[in-house]
């Protein structure tokens, strides 16, 4: 190619050149294009909604609203923090929760314990079925994998207490030591 | 005994006749460059201007001065490149100073990319190197194509990617859909972990691209939250505990720092509290760093042979002096020795490096029109399509709250919301038919537009 490359370089030491067209547009990864797929495709039920904080041309950040019309956690709303990063779908895409809550499987950190955001990530699974895992979190809470060890023992061992423990923390109120600000 | 001008390393040879020419520092090069062959590549022209020229004439960026960058730079400025350039954003540690072979304690601290440019220059004469202390994402496009070849001594997925995006950015199609030669901006990428490495060629619009192989990487190693929470089994479990959940609990608002040792520290002694909690063995301070920093220790000889495969097929492309790699060489130090080349296909679907379809515009035409033609395009037909022009969305069909916000883009001329430039690429989403049921897709579409000011571009071969 060596042809190729001296006749390039001659014309770069002449002159640049004006205007090529395009080159001037800063180029999108392609882990932003899979996201806007993903987005456009979204097909959310109508207990979920979405919001782009950073407006519509950042939709690597954004966040997504659940409340559930059903089970313990019913017409609380719990929102959720989307974090996609560039490498998209080679990595699951990060999530919080921003809603503080009494969950066996979100601590109080926000931290979300939800296997296909970690060990069981495929680059096929898109922001749809994310979505719908994390509400399943909220119609089925689940005792086995606890990130809140003391919300999962309520919920196994005594459900009539960890109802009343999500009524309360919901409404705003004190779950042992912990307050919980109001979220329904 | 004859007085030679020779240099003292050939001190060995004591004597040597009178009409014995000196020793060239071409020597090597020369049998490759200077002589026809039978092994030699489709565009070989052999002789003194085909040596002159690449040490005039070609330019070449190593992306990256650690491991693999150092032996490039090496490798490189020997092999008869004399104009390179190097990129790199990190300082030299410590820890380097086992393979990154240009750099000394004393240099602890200092850039890489300079430090690297400066020894390189002062042990090979006429090489010139301009070292560049910065991220490789805070350098213009436009920087990138100043270079012939682009060699990669890179250590992440993401940095990899972004230079193929920004390689295969520069590539232009005819209106057959074949790639324009000239457009064509060839990486070499390589890459170590421990005894094993790869080295590969990759020609944008001719072999596939790093996107188009990016199946070729397994998913990465994570676990599950709740056994860090409440049932670890082994050290990295409660490494990983100590990193993701204990930091942010505790350190309210910093955020962790890997290079910070203060950090490190804090991370090994959670580790080893709740190792000691659970009775698991093996929490130590260099597996804490392993498991936090992802790092796999890395030997020079790896670097070595994986760098001299890249310098290799860098002078191949080059001079045409034998035939390139096609296109992937894989190699194992691990028990013995072993190489093995695949070629892989191009994906000519590839977002980032296929050509799409070519599509030619009116300028008048608005956002609308421009969807409503995407359905009845033959080789597309597609319907409910969402538009994304470079980092802008110009239209999306959901959720509600975005096309909302796009809606008034609608009635917009596309050559307006497209910069007015004369062609560029638009990627377009939506729902095809294919088979007779209908599949969600992506594609890329190239816009030409008609009757653009200062049109009559001779460049492009689509005519008016």
């Amino acid at each position: 190619m060596i042809g190729l490359f001296k006749v390039k370089e001659k014309q770069r030491e002449q002159a640049q050149n004006a205007n090529r067209g395009g080159a001037s547009v800063k180029k999108q990864s392609a882990g932003e294009l899979r996201l806007h797929k993903d987005i456009s495709e979204l097909n959310l039920p109508s207990s979920c909604s979405i919001s782009f904080p950073n407006g519509k041309d950042d939709l690597m950040n954004f966040e997504v609203s659940i409340k559930p019309d059903d089970g313990y956690y019913h017409n609380g709303t719990f929102v959720f923090t989307f974090q996609v990063s560039p490498v998209y779908p080679h990595e699951a895409p990060k999530v919080k929760c921003k809603t503080k809550v009494y969950h066996p499987n979100i601590d109080l950190e926000g931290n979300v314990c939800l296997n296909i955001l970690r060990e069981d990530w495929k680059p096929v699974l898109n922001i749809n079925t994310v979505i719908y895992g994390l509400f399943h979190l909220f119609t089925e809470p689940n005792s086995e994998d606890p990130l809140n060890h003391d919300a999962a023992a309520v919920l196994r061992d005594n459900p009539k207490l960890f109802e009343t423990n999500v009524r309360r923390a919901m409404t705003g109120g004190y779950v042992g030591q912990t307050f919980f600000p109001r979220c329904i | 005994m004859a007085d030679l001008d020779v240099p003292q390393s050939n001190a060995f040879q004591v004597s040597m006749p009178d009409h014995v020419v000196p020793e060239s520092k071409t020597r090597d090069l020369d049998k490759l460059l200077l002589r026809p062959g039978n092994l030699v590549g489709p565009d070989f022209y052999p002789g003194p201007d085909l040596r002159d020229d690449i040490r005039d004439y070609v330019r070449i960026l190593v992306v990256g001065a650690g491991g693999l960058g150092c032996e490039l730079l090496k490798d490189l400025a020997l092999s008869g490149f004399s104009k390179l350039d190097v990129i790199d954003m990190d300082r030299i540690e410590v820890t380097n100073l086992n393979r990154q072979f240009l750099f000394r304690l004393e240099d602890v601290g200092k850039p890489k990319a300079e430090v690297a440019a400066k020894r390189v220059m002062e042990r090979v004469s006429g090489v010139e190197i301009v070292p560049h202390f910065s991220r490789i994402e805070d350098k213009e496009i436009e920087f990138y194509n100043d270079f012939n070849i682009i060699a990669l001594g890179l250590d992440s997925i993401e940095a990899r990617r972004y230079i193929n995006t920004i390689a295969c950015s520069f590539l232009e199609y005819e209106e057959d859909d074949t790639p324009r030669r000239e457009t064509i901006k060839p990486m070499v990428d390589g890459g170590t972990e421990g005894f094993k490495g790869h080295a590969r060629v990759i020609m944008p619009g001719v072999t596939p691209c790093f996107d188009c192989t990016i199946w070729l990487f397994p998913p990465q190693v994570k676990f599950p939250l709740c056994t860090l929470a409440e049932t670890p089994r082994n050290a990295a479990h409660c490494i990983e505990y100590a990193h993701l959940i204990k930091w942010p609990e505790v350190q309210k608002g910093r955020s962790f720092d890997p290079d910070e040792p203060e950090h490190m520290k804090w991370v090994y002694d959670e580790a080893s509290k709740r190792a000691e909690l659970f009775g698991i063995p093996g929490v130590t301070y260099s597996l804490t760093q392993g498991v936090v920093k992802n790092i796999i220790p890395a030997i020079a000889s790896t670097n070595a042979i994986i760098s001299a495969a890249c310098a290799l097929e860098t002078l191949k492309i080059v001079s045409g002096c034998s035939k390139t790699l096609t296109n992937y060489l894989a190699y194992n130090g691990g028990e013995g020795l072993h190489t093995e080349v695949t070629d892989f296909e191009r994906n000519t679907d590839c977002l980032v490096c296929g050509p799409g379809i070519l599509i030619e515009l009116d300028t008048s035409i608005t956002l609308q029109k421009f969807i409503n033609m995407l359905e009845e395009y033959p080789k597309l037909l597609l319907s409910k399509a969402s538009v994304r022009h470079g980092k802008h969305s110009l239209y999306m069909q959901a959720p509600p709250v975005l096309e909302e916000m796009d809606r008034p883009n609608l009635s917009k001329p596309l050559y307006d919301l497209m910069g007015r430039v004369q062609k560029d690429t638009l990627n377009v989403f939506g729902t095809m038919l294919k088979n007779d049921e209908k599949q969600a897709t992506s594609t890329k579409v190239r816009v030409v537009f008609k009757g653009a000011d200062g049109v009559a571009d001779m460049d492009t071969a689509i005519g008016a």
